[in-house]
């Protein structure tokens, strides 16, 4: 038993409605009782679907218990079929359904229709949604491809060349609920198609059971979400031998490595190399001068899998920022993970509670950190600038305009996400600065609000003294003073390494000399 | 007696469960955390539905079981003994925790109440234990509430003093503003269930008079019967005229005449016509369709039609409770359709074929409807805003003619563009 107070992911059927929502002509019934339909609310607010996710739940209530539930799961799979035509249907069952073992996938199966039928089986009390998303997609490709498996030859990356055609690639992962998939599809294809590569299909996002039964038409997959895809692909290499590429480009350097890699694969030369360094805006605003005050900043990162170690290596080779702290509630990732922090030398930090998270953040004390809604949240409440790089989703996440992660747009997106928020906490350097200038009108708040203007607790002259290790440390008005005077946002950091200091020392009281001493010390 | 048409379905429904209410019983109840032995299905809904990551810590969380939790039921108390000692531990100011039960523990028949009976034997004078289902196989969404409160029940003491009791969770500020009016009416012991701190549970016994405020609270009124109160029928306070009819009822149980009361909230009332006027302008003759959810809808389609004068299509409820209702069913007018319980997929083809100007559904229904130009309430907005009273009589029509207003704002044409 585990105590969540929030968790990061969902149970697998969640990941399995993302499917069936992402798709076309596909119909889910959910064996599950009432309240579960909770998750269309995930799809019709937080994505603002205007469609309903095309999910049965059967209902079933206490008094169904003692009596025939099987019947009820076959009512509904009738009714459901009848009503959506589905050209495939999944089947399958919540926690609760999964206690009660009506099996609904073989019913289903029993009942006599001619369509592709997935029996799912999701174990809800050991995986979640990612896993759930990930087996979905998987036992779809699987049941709607298993039958062309031994009448297939091989396929060769080299297949477009014999054809006479452009190379065709499927772009798989992509699915509702996703960190801006919508996008992401958008720009990757956009690049593929200026490489003279064609998109064969893109799925789950969009697709229909016909276009997976069309998966074998193309000569490489390009993985792009490994938590949902990566198990699709790695099936569709051992039958049919189907290559599929493993760099997720998020950020200049992996988007060049991405394509790189898909030209290695596809034999096919790549001819506008150069020109790849200046497609997106991102190195040069790097590079210019006005980026100089980005220089070692400290940043924090919590997210997925996929995002969190692209975000790592685009802060440390392409920001220039020193990454403090790396972690990922994806534990399916986490070896990969754990590999980029033991380069970055960092502790990788894998965990689903939260708070762990935010007790992280507090101890590395960033400048920046990168995380999900949640460590928005936790930055918040800690005074941190904060940007979101990842799942789960929130409505902010859906936004109105194109603003994609992936490739050259996706790096201008991440540029501007990332950077802004430090930008205002040079505003914030600013206005401390001149806040004791005339012209200063007191209140000015930047966009961080209040929170992030914390020099009342350190100035507070009814807080003369401050509690640290049972033993009292008081701040002497020259000290206090003289904190006010250090940028807000490593004045946390200084008050903290003041105070260590003091008590290493058996200094009582801190004066504005202690808080030199100590710097030095430290530094 | 109106001619009300009564039906039943059965079917796929679209309807929060009984955990969904700790979103709101935890607010009233800021000494109380609210733990759900469940899955993470119940988790990821109660954080759904609460916008959890505002709290630095919520006072709500879940127990979520394991796979070795389902092997053997003495590990699972075990286990959950283990989560309930961690968790008092970090939160030393909780004074009531509940015990919530799911789905999933239901049906492996996790007996809660015997953990709650060690538990409050082990934390004596510190924590108190209760436990209650807030299952979707048992209960919908605002039931809940009534599964909570009639848990705490038998912890209420007793006492022959006589006292007005208000039975169900209400919006601080409206509550304050109902014990006003009271108190002007000369009733001045007036105490709330359940109360601003779980600690402080109201004495019942047989001078209490019980009056409710919501309308899905019927276990909690049958175990108050048994401790012997008297539960005063009345319709609840939504609307001018549920509210006026409910402090009526009040007072008739109290011996106060109708003529006082009509001497206090006359003012009340007039003030409160006059701001419904200009929702009513727009919502008057527009056709309502509420699908079930909150178990208000009754409440909700008789305000709507007596007040603002909307056509009632068809007013579903998750259930019905005829005893509670029959007052509000009093006032309903003839013909109202009523179907009790859900088949979502039916009664969207109902909503379809009848086309009404709008419709009160779930969250999960209502960017689906829009899109296809029907415009929509959600209903979880009911259980949210401070409705009750005669004082928010505009306020509660404004939730209705808020979208109808937008509606009218972006379809109108008034930008010549060429």
């Amino acid at each position: 038993m585990e105590l969540t107070l929030w968790t990061y992911e969902g149970p697998p059927h969640v990941g399995a409605m993302r499917i069936a929502s992402s798709m076309k002509d596909i119909h889910y019934v959910l064996h599950a009782p009432q309240g579960d339909t909770y998750a269309d609310l995930l799809f019709t607010m937080i994505e603002r679907r205007g469609q309903r996710p095309p999910v049965t739940y059967t209902t079933f209530q206490a008094r169904d218990l003692g009596g025939d539930t099987a019947e009820l799961v076959k009512k509904n799979i009738k009714e459901a079929v009848e009503r959506f035509k589905p050209k495939t249907l999944l089947v399958g069952e919540s926690c609760t359904a999964e206690l009660i073992q009506d099996q609904p996938g073989a019913l289903a199966k029993g009942m006599g229709f001619d369509m592709p039928i997935v029996n799912l089986e999701l174990p809800a009390y050991s995986k979640k949604e990612n896993w759930g998303a990930s087996e979905t997609f998987y036992q779809l490709t699987r049941t709607l491809l298993k039958e062309k498996v031994s009448s297939s030859e091989k396929i060769s990356p080299l297949r477009w060349k014999e054809s006479g055609r452009r190379p065709k690639v499927n772009i798989l992962g992509p699915s509702l609920l996703g960190f801006r998939c919508r996008d992401d599809v958008i720009e990757i294809q956009r690049i593929l198609s200026e490489q003279g590569i064609d998109t064969n299909v893109v799925a789950p996002l969009g697709a229909s059971p016909n276009d997976i039964e069309r998966l074998i038409d193309a000569e490489i997959n390009i993985c792009l979400y490994q938590e949902i895809a990566g198990a699709s692909c790695e099936w569709l290499k051992r039958n049919f031998g189907m290559e599929y590429t493993n760099t997720i480009p998020i950020g200049i350097k992996n988007t060049i490595e991405f394509i790189n890699e898909v030209h290695k694969k596809l034999d096919l030369p790549l001819t506008n190399k150069e020109e790849l360094e200046h497609k997106s805006k991102l190195p040069w605003y790097s590079k210019s001068v006005d980026s100089n005050y980005l220089t070692g900043k400290r940043v924090f990162i919590f997210g997925d899998g996929t995002h969190s170690i692209a975000a790592a290596k685009i802060a440390k080779e392409e920001l220039g920022f020193e990454v403090v702290g790396l972690g990922t509630y994806s534990r399916e990732m986490a070896r990969q993970l754990r590999a980029t922090a033991k380069d970055l030398n960092v502790e990788a930090l894998i965990t689903n509670n939260y708070l762990e998270v935010e007790d992280a953040i507090k101890k590395t004390a960033p400048e920046l950190v990168l995380g999900t809604q949640m460590e928005r949240h936790s930055a918040k409440r800690l005074g941190i600038p904060c940007s979101v790089i990842s799942t789960p989703m929130h409505v902010q996440d859906v936004p109105a305009r194109y603003s994609p992660q992936m490739g050259w747009e996706g790096a201008n997106v991440i540029f501007d996400d990332w950077v802004h928020p430090l930008m205002m906490g040079l505003e914030e350097h600013l206005i401390d600065m001149f806040k004791h200038d005339f012209e200063f009108v007191d209140g000015h708040q930047s966009h961080l609000g209040h929170t992030a203007t914390k020099s009342e607790d350190f100035i507070n002259p009814e807080e003369k003294k401050v509690k640290n290790n049972k033993e009292e440390i008081i701040w002497t008005e020259s000290g206090r003073s003289e904190l006010t005077k250090v940028p807000f946002f490593v004045r946390g950091k200084v008050k903290t390494n003041t105070e260590k200091y003091a008590l290493l020392k058996g200094i009582p009281e801190i004066s504005d000399e202690t808080l030199y001493d100590a710097k030095a010390y430290f530094s | 007696m109106s001619k009300v048409e009564f039906n039943k379905e059965t079917g796929p429904r679209e309807v929060f469960c009984g955990l969904t209410s700790i979103v709101w019983l935890h607010r009233r109840m800021p000494d109380a955390f609210f733990l759900v032995v469940g899955s993470r299905t119940c988790a990821h809904l109660i954080q759904s539905a609460a916008g959890v990551m505002i709290f630095a810590e919520p006072r709500f969380g879940t127990a979520i079981l394991e796979e070795k939790d389902l092997a053997g039921l003495a590990d699972a108390h075990e286990e959950l003994d283990r989560v309930v000692n961690d968790l008092i531990a970090r939160r030393p100011e909780i004074k009531t925790l509940f015990l919530v039960g799911s789905c999933p523990s239901e049906v492996i028949k996790l007996d809660l109440a015997t953990v709650a009976e060690k538990l409050n034997k082990r934390f004596l004078g510190q924590v108190r234990f209760v436990n209650y289902s807030g299952s979707g196989i048992e209960t919908t969404f605002t039931q809940g509430e009534d599964g909570a409160l009639k848990a705490l029940i038998p912890l209420m003491e007793s006492s022959n003093e006589e006292k007005l009791l208000l039975v169900g969770t209400l919006a601080n500020n409206v509550e304050d503003r109902f014990k006003k009016i009271f108190r002007n009416l000369g009733i001045s012991n007036i105490e709330s269930f359940p109360p601003r701190q779980s600690t402080e549970l109201p004495k019942i016994g047989k001078n209490t008079k019980v009056l409710l405020t919501q309308p899905y609270l019927g276990d909690t009124v049958r175990d108050l019967k048994h401790r012997g109160c008297e539960i005063i029928s009345a319709p609840f306070p939504l609307g001018i005229e549920g509210s006026t009819k409910w402090f009526l009822s009040a007072a008739k149980a109290f011996k106060i005449s109708e003529l006082k009361v009509h001497e206090i909230i006359s003012p009340l009332i007039d003030r409160a016509k006059l701001a419904l006027e200009s929702h009513k302008e727009i919502l008057k003759g527009k056709r309502l369709f509420l699908l079930p959810e909150s178990q208000l809808e009754i409440s909700l389609a008789r305000f709507l039609h007596n007040e603002c004068e909307m056509d009632l299509i068809e007013v579903g409820t998750p259930y019905l409770n005829k005893d509670l209702m029959q007052e509000e069913i009093n006032l309903l007018p003839d013909n109202t359709k009523i179907v009790e319980g859900q088949h979502v997929e039916k009664q969207l083809d109902r909503v379809r074929e009848t086309n009404p100007d709008l419709v009160v559904c779930g969250m999960g229904l209502a960017n689906p409807l829009e899109a296809e130009g029907i415009s929509t309430k959600w209903s979880i907005e009911m259980v949210f805003s401070p409705i009750h009273g005669i004082d928010q009589a505009a306020d509660l029509a404004g939730l209705f003619s808020k979208p109808l207003r937008r509606n009218q704002i972006l379809t109108t044409k008034t930008l010549v563009t060429h």
